[in-house]
């Protein structure tokens, strides 16, 4: 048994540090996050240079066919250094649901992995909760294809996609696990109604709502549902990794500053208090690293147990995160909570990813079924 | 044990209950719910109203223009201002350095500078921090040096919240230097518009502007705005610490507005067609947090009752701050929680669209919230506190 990178995979990390260091140090990620999506685009283009977009996409699809592990070391060098930008909605979670289709899908899948395309899936529903099998959306096929109608409440980094991946009913009941579909919208389609929101870790998001929309159907009809789980489980894995590279990072800043705050005349961290809660963060950082680890360990047990353990370890990470991100804040005291320190964004991002692709609620009750 | 209001009593709750049924604007609910502080001119707004009607200063003796009312009467009236969604005052100039006048200024001092806090002609901003005397307040540098009739005030402030709106500023400096550094520092009113003044923002992790640093260049204060005697400034402050309480006291009341916040976001979201609120789990969680914020009020209550019988409360007043900053964390974060997926909307890209109810308020205090466990004391100096002047434990 194996719990750390392959040479390869660790190269890799290294590299991603090394890019995040060089695009985003903290102060120039705050100025470029504040430009939206154009503060990203040199950075991406080089992430298409260095192949990394193509890197999570599956071989048959023309992608470099990285695993369940590289994803996480990608994610693991985003969270360092908080790099911005929707890799995961685009890069991982749509070109796994794209996969389902055929040749036009396939030119799509390439202009992702060049740079050239954002895609996101528009998964959740009002009423649904973070449930994926709920659907009210319903597709109509007729002699001239299929148009669609219904709304999505949030669409994750679907702030700037091109295309939208979209579930939709062919056929059953709003929350049946059979009749769903995939289809694929052109964000500048009729009917579309596209409303855009930032969050506050500068990522941006996407609601829909869909009058008569042309979609094309993505791979077959009615028996999606299985797909979409299983790829944002997938794509949850880079979140977590992600997670826990930020929750890392923040704990050695955190750390440093312990060494060399001072007052009452000797550095804060020769408080006991505050040496414990430094601790706590640390054992905080080991418990979610392992958290990963169950999943890599869960993966040759099939996909039941994957998405389960994604589950659990999306409860624990999670928690673990937001604890560290909170602890960071209040140990830095005033400077903690300022914009200036990439301390207090880091808890942010700790926050959203919390929430993104199920709560932990969700998956506490998930893991629980 | 007894707790029983009196007919007279009963008659001032219905009197103030009266006077909040109309005068709070519906944009206001949804910020003070989320224990973000109104714009600065809503707030002057609804203290004028306050003031017009007697009310400006509920915990000041009548003779400096407050109401006089015993801490029962302080507990209905934040109690009925709670309820009807009104906002906690403004405490800086209220509670920090009004009675800190009254008790130590000269009558000059006080004729001048008390009804513009009463009536809210004045606004008052804190210049005690500086980067590096935060929990240890002591070691501030900031100087004032006696040049004729004036100080001359030189030093950097750090966090002076509202100092961009402020026309007054009550600042910490050392006036001379002694061998406890408790002593030596001074207590002076400054007016904002003096030369030498410098404010500059700083920005927060919940995206609202409302503190600054400040830069002090040879501003030259009448001596005159010296509280107090010279050197003994650390000891007002201290003094008032019992004071204090109250303020965190006040403030612990208006949590009911949370619980109120959380059950309103649940009650409208649905998972399949059935109501957050009608969920085991949330209805759980909803459950313990009013618990818990049932307790802190009854705590609040035990220190009126002590106010009221004029004994000492302790600590209590420590363990309120902390319980409070513990609870407005815990609180802000269930709303939240409340709002799904969409409480990743905090803000529009372009104008033509709306976000969702309680956004982005609900997610802005939930960040907000962080920082009451760090200011006015952090939690870990609370609990150094409690430790040693409760339970006599000494580091
Ligand atoms: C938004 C905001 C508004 C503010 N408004 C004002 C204002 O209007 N006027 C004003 O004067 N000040 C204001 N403050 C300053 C505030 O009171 C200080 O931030 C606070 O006192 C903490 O000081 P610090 O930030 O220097 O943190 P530090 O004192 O450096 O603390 C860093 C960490 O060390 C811990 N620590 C420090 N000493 C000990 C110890 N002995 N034992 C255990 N742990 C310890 C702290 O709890 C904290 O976790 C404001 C601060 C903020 C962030």
């Amino acid at each position: 048994m194996r719990f750390t990178y392959s040479d390869e995979q660790a190269m890799l990390l290294d590299s991603i540090l090394r890019f995040g260091q060089e695009h985003f140090p903290p102060t120039e990620r705050h100025r470029l996050i504040r430009q939206g999506r154009s503060g990203e685009t040199d950075a991406w283009a080089r992430m298409a240079d260095l192949g990394w977009l193509l890197l999570p996409i599956a071989e048959e699809c023309g992608g470099l066919g990285g695993g369940i592990i590289e994803l996480m070391a990608l994610g693991e060098g985003f969270g360092r250094n908080l790099v911005p930008g929707p890799y995961m909605a685009s890069c991982v979670l749509a070109p796994a649901l794209l996969a389902r289709g055929g040749a036009v899908q396939d030119d799509l899948i390439e202009q992702i992995g060049a740079g050239e395309a954002i895609v996101a899936a528009a998964l959740l529903e009002d009423d649904g909760g973070y449930d994926l099998h709920h659907v009210a959306t319903r597709a109509t096929g007729s002699d001239e294809g299929w148009t669609l109608d219904g709304a999505k409440a949030h669409v994750e980094d679907g702030g700037d996609a091109e295309w939208f991946i979209v579930p939709a009913r062919t056929a059953g009941g709003v929350r049946d696990r059979d009749g769903l579909s995939l289809f694929l919208v052109s964000a500048s389609a009729p009917g579309l109604r596209v409303e855009r929101f930032r969050a506050v870790d500068g990522h941006r998001h996407a609601r829909l709502e869909l009058e008569g929309v042309a979609g094309q159907l993505i791979g077959s009809q009615g028996d999606a549902l299985a797909d979409i789980e299983a790829a944002v489980a997938r794509a949850s894995c880079g979140y977590l990794a992600e997670a826990v590279g930020s929750m890392e990072a923040v704990s050695a800043i955190t750390l440093d500053y312990l060494r060399t705050r001072e007052q009452f005349g000797k550095p804060i961290g020769s408080f006991q208090v505050l040496q414990h809660r430094m601790v706590d963060m640390t054992v905080a950082c080991e418990e979610a690293r392992a958290m990963l680890c169950h999943i890599a360990l869960s993966i040759p047990k099939g996909d039941a147990a994957f998405q389960r353990a994604v589950s659990a370890a999306k409860v624990r990470i999670s928690e673990c995160g937001i604890y560290v991100g909170q602890q960071a804040v209040q140990l830095h005291g005033g400077v903690g909570f300022s914009d200036e320190l990439i301390v207090s964004h880091h808890l942010k991002r700790q926050m959203m990813l919390a929430i993104a692709h199920g709560s932990i609620d969700h998956h506490r009750m998930r893991f629980a079924a | 044990m007894e707790f029983e209001l009196d007919p007279a009593d009963l008659a001032f709750r219905e009197e103030v209950r009266a006077f909040f049924a109309t005068g709070i604007p519906d944009e206001w609910r949804t910020r003070v719910r989320a224990g973000l502080r109104l714009n600065p001119e809503e707030l002057v707004a609804y203290q004028k109203r306050l003031a017009a009607r007697g009310w400006g200063a509920p915990t000041w003796p009548v003779e400096y223009g407050g109401t006089g009312w015993s801490p029962i009467r302080q507990y209905i009236f934040w109690t009925e201002a709670a309820e009807a969604d009104a906002p906690a005052q403004f405490h800086q100039g209220l509670e920090l350095i009004g009675p800190i006048i009254f008790t130590y200024g000269s009558q000059e001092l006080k004729d001048r500078y008390l009804p513009g806090i009463v009536n809210a002609d004045d606004w008052w901003c804190q210049g005690y921090s500086e980067p590096n005397a935060g929990s240890d307040l002591a070691s501030l540098r900031t100087r004032a040096v006696r040049d004729g009739d004036d100080y001359v005030l030189n030093g950097q402030k750090a966090w002076t919240s509202y100092g961009h709106v402020a026309s007054h500023c009550f600042v910490l400096a050392r006036t001379s230097d002694e061998p406890k550094r408790q002593q030596g520092i001074s207590l002076l009113l400054v007016d904002m518009k003096t030369p030498g003044i410098t404010i500059r923002p700083v920005a927060t992790m919940d995206e609202k502007h409302h503190t600054n640093e400040m830069f002090l260049d040879d501003v030259r204060v009448p001596a005159a705005n010296l509280v107090g005697e010279e050197g003994r400034g650390w000891e007002y402050g201290k003094v008032l610490l019992d004071r204090e309480r109250m303020v965190t006291a006040s403030v612990a009341i208006f949590l009911i507005q949370t619980v109120k916040a959380i059950r309103e976001a649940a009650s409208r979201r649905t998972i399949g067609g059935v109501r957050l609120i009608d969920m085991p789990g949330f209805k759980a969680k909803l459950a313990q947090y009013e618990i818990e914020v049932t307790a802190l009020q009854t705590m609040v209550l035990r220190v009126m009752a002590d106010a009221a019988a004029g004994t000492d409360s302790g600590p209590l007043g420590s363990m309120i701050k902390l319980r409070w900053s513990q609870l407005s964390q815990a609180g802000t974060a269930l709303w939240v929680g409340a709002l799904g997926p969409r409480a990743a909307h905090f803000a529009p890209l372009d104008n033509s669209h709306d976000l969702p109810a309680d956004m982005p308020y609900a997610m802005q205090g939930a960040l907000y919230a962080r920082v009451t466990s760090i200011y006015g004391g952090s939690s870990e100096i609370q609990h150094n506190i409690i430790a040693q002047r409760a339970l006599g434990l000494k580091g």
